[in-house]
């Protein structure tokens, strides 16, 4: 249970943010008042099932109609949607990627497709920072139609969840909208294709190199509530936590790290030796509790050249 | 007890707020319940 316990919190909230199971009868999208909150993970609010809107689309909307709306007087400059992310990263971080987002959850299971596996050079870390940049905030506002209006440069040419939970569903549901369909909806499932076959062979290829909203709450991951904490003195360096982590972390270099994603997979699943625990507005939590069977196992795994002398204590 | 994440918490909580008297509920609203051309690729 403990070991599923992630997983199962993953796809419950994967069914609730996709909560609109009446789709099939009324053919088209929800339309209740849950849409005016926005989702804490990517989930794309043209999908059929889902009940909030998408943080990313959200943003990008108030960015391609800043011009609009300050030649109007309304001054909407996204500070909703902004301070709402805002909370939720100061309260915990990247967390809602590892426990909540669905296009995270896709990815893992994708991950789960055994064969030979590939690790994700460290150089592509910075490309979220870049997409978050240029098609969340500078193409949205820069480049805009004769009406002042700008486009949704994320959504439009990117963005693999909107593929998988809105543009394929929408034209089963719809299929007059097949008449719209051009070389760009082809683009964007060779895209999503392209992400898939990556997510077997790597883990996690979308939130480490493009996604933006990854990358807007890793800002937050040093300076959440919720810390996880690095207790040298009990740490073996057997890197069990690296080998185990979903997005390449060397726990005891870089604790907190921003690209850490929250899954706490080193607090409750690797690290045997108490090394890792957590920590929330003042409140200690549980460390990573050494298991003696699980350290004996694990000791023998490690070369002993690498252990400090356990033995030799008085 | 570190200051800086309550501090981070609040200030977006204003922003949160000013977003919200400002209407911009209602804007989020009224676009995420209309089908996006975009990002469903077809726009
Ligand atoms: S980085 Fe990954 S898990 Fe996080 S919001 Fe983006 S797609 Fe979801
Ligand atoms: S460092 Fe730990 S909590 Fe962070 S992503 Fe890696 S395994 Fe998960
Ligand atoms: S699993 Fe624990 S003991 Fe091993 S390297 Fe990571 S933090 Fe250190």
């Amino acid at each position: 249970m403990r070991r599923y316990l992630r997983r199962i919190i993953q796809s419950l909230s994967a069914l609730f943010l996709n909560g609109y199971w009446y789709f099939p009868i009324s053919r088209t999208i929800y339309q209740g008042q849950l849409k005016s909150i926005c989702s804490p993970g990517l989930n794309c609010h043209s999908c059929p099932a889902a009940i909030t809107a998408c943080p990313l689309g959200a943003i990008q909307n108030f960015m391609a109609g800043i011009r609009a709306s300050v030649e109007a007087a309304r001054y909407h400059f996204g500070f909703y949607v902004l301070g709402w992310l805002g909370i939720i990263g100061g309260l915990v971080g990247r967390m809602p990627c590892g426990w909540i987002c669905p296009f995270g959850l896709i990815q893992d299971l994708l991950f789960k497709i055994p064969g030979r596996k590939i690790r994700i050079p460290d150089i592509f870390s910075y490309g979220p920072y870049i997409f978050l940049a240029l098609t969340i905030f500078i193409l949205p506002i820069w480049v805009v139609d004769a009406f002042g209006y700008g486009f949704l440069w994320f959504c439009k040419f990117i963005c693999p969840a909107g593929t998988l939970e809105a543009g394929l569903p929408l034209l089963i549901l719809q299929p007059t909208l097949y008449g719209m369909v051009g070389h760009l909806f082809y683009i964007k499932v060779a895209v999503l294709f392209f992400f898939f076959t990556w997510s077997v062979l790597a883990s996690r290829p979308f939130c480490r190199t493009v996604c933006p909203l990854g990358a807007f709450y890793s800002f937050f991951n040093r300076a959440s509530l919720f810390q996880l904490k690095y207790h040298p003195e009990k740490c073996t360096h057997c890197e069990l936590c690296y080998q185990d982590c979903p997005v390449d972390i060397k726990f005891y270099e870089s604790p907190n790290d921003i690209r850490c994603i929250r899954c706490l997979v080193c607090l409750r699943e690797s690290c045997a030796f108490g090394a890792i625990s957590w920590e929330m507005g003042g409140i200690e939590g549980q460390s990573s509790r050494p298991k003696t069977s699980l350290v004996n196992s694990q000791l023998s795994l490690v070369k002993k050249t690498q252990l400090p002398d356990l033995t030799n204590d008085q | 007890m570190r200051k800086g994440p309550f501090i981070i918490i609040g200030v977006f909580l204003l922003l949160c707020l000013m977003g919200t008297v400002t209407g911009e509920v209602r804007y989020v609203l009224e676009k995420a319940v209309s089908i996006c051309l975009d990002c469903i690729g077809i726009g």
